[in-house]
């Protein structure tokens, strides 16, 4: 168990590279084999956390470049514990439903490589290394848009590329930055964020900062308005590429969040807190409004992530242990739904070459295997009690009701749009009769496609049921960084609300 | 009549002298020799010029006599000695890469290889110095046999690169002798080191002197260095030139000219007088950015290449106008990382070379050229990815590590502007890489032969670019004790 966490960060990049030896025909086989194996090495993580300790576990440090003070510092915590697991778990899934033949084994080396980019940026704790594993990210996703996807893939893939590449950029600078106040106060050069942690800002500095951050990690979210890459992304890349893209990869902002704003940048997380809420609400709404005006299946539940991660986000900018547990857990949630119904638009369009919802219809009486695990899917997503996506954007409402019931109220009824925008989905796809004469000859899910997508119901009714494991491990960590940010903090009112936020009754 | 001077041999320091000595016996060596013995292969003049590098290599370590040497024009100190070994590893990775599959005619001539080791010597001659008349010699023999290297490729557009280089070269030299001109009536001394200690007693009067022979040596080392708006002959050049010189041209002669700079300008920016730094400020910022917007809309990889050298140039004046330990530290440990890059990706262009402009009537390396590379030759073109990324500054690959210094030395020093730009100036480059590595992965083939391009391609190539992948990828493992050296010896010598 010493260097687990090297293991599942080094193990799909060292079986990439050996990847290349495979042969085409069995590169396939290798690729599931090895995320099974990762996905297991997660699982093994998860068994051996102990979870009565919010603190860093497995903890591996070597000091790396020491006269500048970055070490190779790995270590998980509850925060991001379930987020590591979450991506080995899509990954594998993905893996499996994968249907692409054209170039598989470019395909599925590149996803490996994305796989230890993935795991690296949750579980690293030098800042300088989860930079490096954060810009890396974007390469094999933009091979993996750019060279599998459908007709504008160039356009899409370079969009997604140049946006989040150029949001990163300054939080390289905020990072050095960083680095030159810890220096500064201290006199000696370290990059690692448990050291940061220790570091109390002055005000202005934070706002600053928090600035150079907040834009890298809102583009990657994405929040309005930098969200205009990840329509065109989802719609041009190809299912793989979504599944990861919106399950994981759009983790890494919110994850930033948690990790970096609010513990590093307590006072001014606070002092944004109403604009960040005010842009979260209009995520929530007029991504949502958008997604009820789609024609493409893929460009609804594309949009409906935008709406979702607005939740996510909001969840995080309540400053209480509910609010923030809450929004972990939607980000978990939100994974395995928006993966589920990527795959699942990715099932119909392997076999109709369209995702127009006005080219189905009456799918329910064709399909009837894909209706139902969509059908439940669809609830999952719009937050159905006793469902999975219920917990996480129940548990974020409440938490950011004790800072504003006005804001709490206009989020939530991004809840009753996205129930709009679902049925109707659902209705225009897959009641009534069956107007088309391809569509009466559809297969139902495959095998394949079973195994693929059973697990997630299961975790969308088992999670959704009972969900304290998870819930309870989470907050142990959420509630340590909560004492640690008002330690932290320098101003009075900041204090003050985190206090206020965190006490039943509320602020008004 | 004059007073008969006595000199001890002793108080010259020879030693000092010994390194330039070697290639000067080295380079004469080579052209008796091919007056002696007809038609020496280009491998052995090759082989026989890269061992007289070693030697030189050896004489600039192994130095540890005095700093001064040879009636003090020579000033061999740490950041002389740091450039020096980077200029001679840099010659020494960039010669062999004549042993391409193709000959090409200037190869054959034992004059190529005498004219390169004059060349170096004139580098040398420019690092080891403070005096303005030695960096005078060093820079008209180094431009002079750089000018001639080019011409012997024998294209038309090489003589037209030659002598587009020549006339500029030319105007530049005109530039620095004003300057030293100047310099030397306002404080009768050629001796930077005098220099500064006169102009600081007098606070800089008469300003508008001091002014003048500023921007006369801006001007001057501008050229050299390629900053804006001195750099319009870069792509050109570069474009006539054969692939491995273009690609020497874009790392040697300039960690030279930022030696150079360096003695000049950190004197002049700490003098405290605003407006020299103001033109600095301004130069780099220009070169960065109207560079970077420029390399956007080529359509030749080469020309491409050209533009971002120029702003990487940019970069490394930034680290001078700071002026710090760090920054300068930063200068180095840079430019020796973008080195090996650099390296790799010219290299790589001179292996895809093709006699004909096959893709376009214009380029020898348009991107088309490069469409759909991964699926002909699939090595080749992740290669190539790598050095893009590489040079964009994408982590963990070398030139991320030099930049990160670097903005952290901007941010250390508190120009938070000045790093800002720099890494926005990241993000406009990543797009001009990024679209080669996007012909290369996600176009289709224009034409599926791939014998088109490995024409060139020979195992000392190979083994060049394996060397220059290992140190680009692997960049991480170096960093640390290239910094601790490079600290030390900077340190060493004041700056």
């Amino acid at each position: 168990m010493e260097h687990i966490l090297s293991l599942l960060v080094f193990f799909p990049a060292m079986a990439g590279l050996l990847g290349f030896l495979v042969a085409k025909e069995s590169i396939r086989a290798y690729g599931i084999s090895v995320s099974a194996i990762e996905f297991f090495l997660s699982i093994i993580l998860w068994i051996g956390y102990d979870s009565t300790n919010a603190g860093y576990q497995f903890v591996e440090y070597y000091p790396f470049i020491s006269s500048y003070g970055m070490s190779y510092y790995l270590g998980v915590d509850g925060i991001s514990l379930f987020l590591v697991i979450l991506s080995t778990f899509i990954t594998m899934i993905a893996l499996i439903a994968l249907s692409i033949e054209k170039e598989i084994k470019n395909l599925i080396i590149s996803v490996l490589f994305l796989e230890m980019t993935m795991v690296g940026v949750f579980v690293i704790l030098d800042v300088i290394w989860f930079y490096a594993f954060w810009e890396l990210s974007l390469v094999p996703m933009l091979y993996i848009i750019g060279a599998w996807g459908s007709v504008n893939r160039m356009y899409a893939a370079i969009k997604f590329f140049l946006y989040t590449f150029a949001g990163s950029v300054l939080m390289l600078v905020g990072i050095l930055y960083m680095g030159f106040l810890y220096h500064e106060a201290t006199g000696i050069w370290s990059f690692a964020l448990p050291d940061w942690y220790l570091l109390q800002v002055p005000f202005e500095t934070q706002l600053w900062l928090f600035g150079a951050f907040f834009l890298a990690f809102a583009i990657k979210v994405p929040m309005f308005p930098f969200h205009t890459w990840l329509p065109y992304a989802h719609g041009q890349a190809p299912t793989i590429g979504s599944i990861i893209l919106a399950a994981v990869l759009l983790k890494m902002g919110s994850y930033g969040f948690v990790r970096f704003s609010l513990p590093l940048f307590p006072d001014a997380s606070v002092y944004f807190l109403i604009p960040v809420a005010v842009i979260c609400i209009i995520m929530v709404i007029y991504a949502a409004m958008i997604a009820y005006a789609q024609k493409d299946m893929k460009q609804v539940i594309a949009y409906s992530s935008i709406s979702h991660m607005g939740i996510v986000v909001l969840g995080t900018f309540a400053m209480n242990a509910e609010g923030i547990t809450g929004s972990i857990f939607l980000m978990l949630s939100h994974g395995i739904v928006s993966g589920a119904l990527f795959m699942l638009v990715g099932v119909i369009y392997d076999r109709r070459h369209t995702k127009l919802m006005s080219d189905f219809g009456g799918l329910a009486s064709v399909m009837p295997n894909f209706a139902t695990i969509y059908g439940i899917m669809l609830m999952a997503s719009v937050g159905l009690p006793l469902s999975i996506g219920f917990v996480g954007e129940f548990l974020s409402l409440v938490g950011f009701y004790r800072i504003s019931w006005v804001m709490t109220l206009l989020a939530g009824t991004g809840i009753i749009l996205g129930a709009v925008y679902m049925l109707v989905l659902y209705k225009k796809s897959f009641f009534g009769e069956v107007v088309h004469a391809e569509n009466k000859t559809l297969k139902d899910l495959n095998a394949k496609e079973l195994t693929a997508l059973i697990p997630l119901v299961a975790l969308v009714a088992i999670l959704g049921i009972y969900p304290k494991p998870v819930l309870s491990v989470i907050d142990m960590s959420v509630q340590k960084m909560l004492v640690l940010m008002d330690q932290k903090a320098v101003l009075q009112e900041t204090k003050e609300l985190l206090f206020k936020a965190n006490t039943i009754g509320g602020t008004n | 009549m004059l007073e008969p001077i006595l000199i001890d041999v002793a108080s010259l320091n020879l030693p000092a002298l010994l390194p330039m000595a070697i290639l000067v016996v080295g380079a004469l060596a080579v052209i008796c020799a091919d007056l002696a013995v007809k038609g020496l292969n280009r491998s052995f003049l090759t082989m026989i010029t890269v061992l007289f590098i070693i030697l030189d290599f050896g004489a600039v370590i192994g130095y540890t006599g005095p700093a001064r040497g040879f009636f003090d024009v020579l000033l061999v100190d740490g950041i002389a000695i740091i450039a020096q070994v980077i200029i001679l590893v840099a010659s020494a990775l960039f010669l062999p890469l004549s042993l391409s599959h193709r000959h090409f005619r200037e190869f054959r001539m034992a004059e190529f290889y005498a004219l390169f080791m004059f060349m170096i010597v004139g580098f040398q001659c420019m690092v080891v110095s403070d005096n303005l008349i030695l960096i005078f010699i060093g820079l008209e023999t180094s431009s002079l046999a750089l000018y001639t290297l080019i011409a012997l490729h024998n294209r038309a557009k090489a003589f037209e690169a030659a002598i587009k280089y020549f006339t500029m070269g030319a105007l530049a030299a005109g530039f620095y002798g004003m300057s030293a001109l100047i310099f030397y009536a306002l404080t009768g001394s050629v001796e930077i080191y005098q220099i500064e200690k006169v102009l600081m007693a007098r606070h800089f009067e008469p300003l508008i002197g001091v002014l003048a022979a500023t921007v006369f040596m801006l001007g001057a080392l501008g050229f050299k260095l390629s900053l804006v708006p001195s750099h319009t002959w870069t792509p050109d050049v570069y474009e006539g030139s054969s692939a491995p010189l273009a690609g020497y041209m874009s790392v040697v002669p300039k960690i030279a000219g930022f030696v150079v700079a360096m003695r000049l300008f950190e004197m002049l920016v700490s003098s405290g007088v605003v407006w020299v730094e103001h033109i600095l400020y301004a130069a780099v910022v220009l070169t960065m950015t109207l560079a970077n917007l420029t390399a956007l809309v080529q359509e030749d990889v080469k020309r491409m290449l050209a533009f971002s050298s120029i702003s990487h140039a940019g970069f490394m004046m930034a680290a001078i106008l700071i002026g710090t330990t760090q920054a300068n530290t930063a200068l180095f440990l840079y430019w020796t990382l973008f080195m090996f890059t650099n390296l790799g990706a010219f290299t790589m262009l001179w292996i895809v070379r093709h006699r004909k402009n096959l893709w376009d009537e214009r380029y020898q390396h348009p991107y088309t050229k490069f469409s759909g590379l991964v699926k002909i030759m699939p090595t080749t073109a992740t290669i190539m990815g790598i050095f893009m990324f590489a040079l964009a500054g994408m982590p963990p690959f070398s030139v991320f590590w030099g930049k990160l210094y670097l903005i952290s030395a901007a941010i250390n020093s508190e120009f938070i502007f000045l790093a800002v730009i720099i890494a926005l100036n990241s993000a406009i480059a990543v797009y001009y890489y990024m679209k080669l590595v996007i012909y290369m992965f996600l176009k289709e083939p224009v034409t599926a032969d791939a014998k088109l391009y490995a024409t060139n391609a020979s195992t000392p190539l190979k083994v060049i670019v394996g060397v220059a992948v290992i140190f680009t990828i692997f960049a991480i493992v170096f960093v640390e004790p290239l910094l601790t050296v490079i600290t030390k010896y900077v340190i060493a010598s004041g700056f």
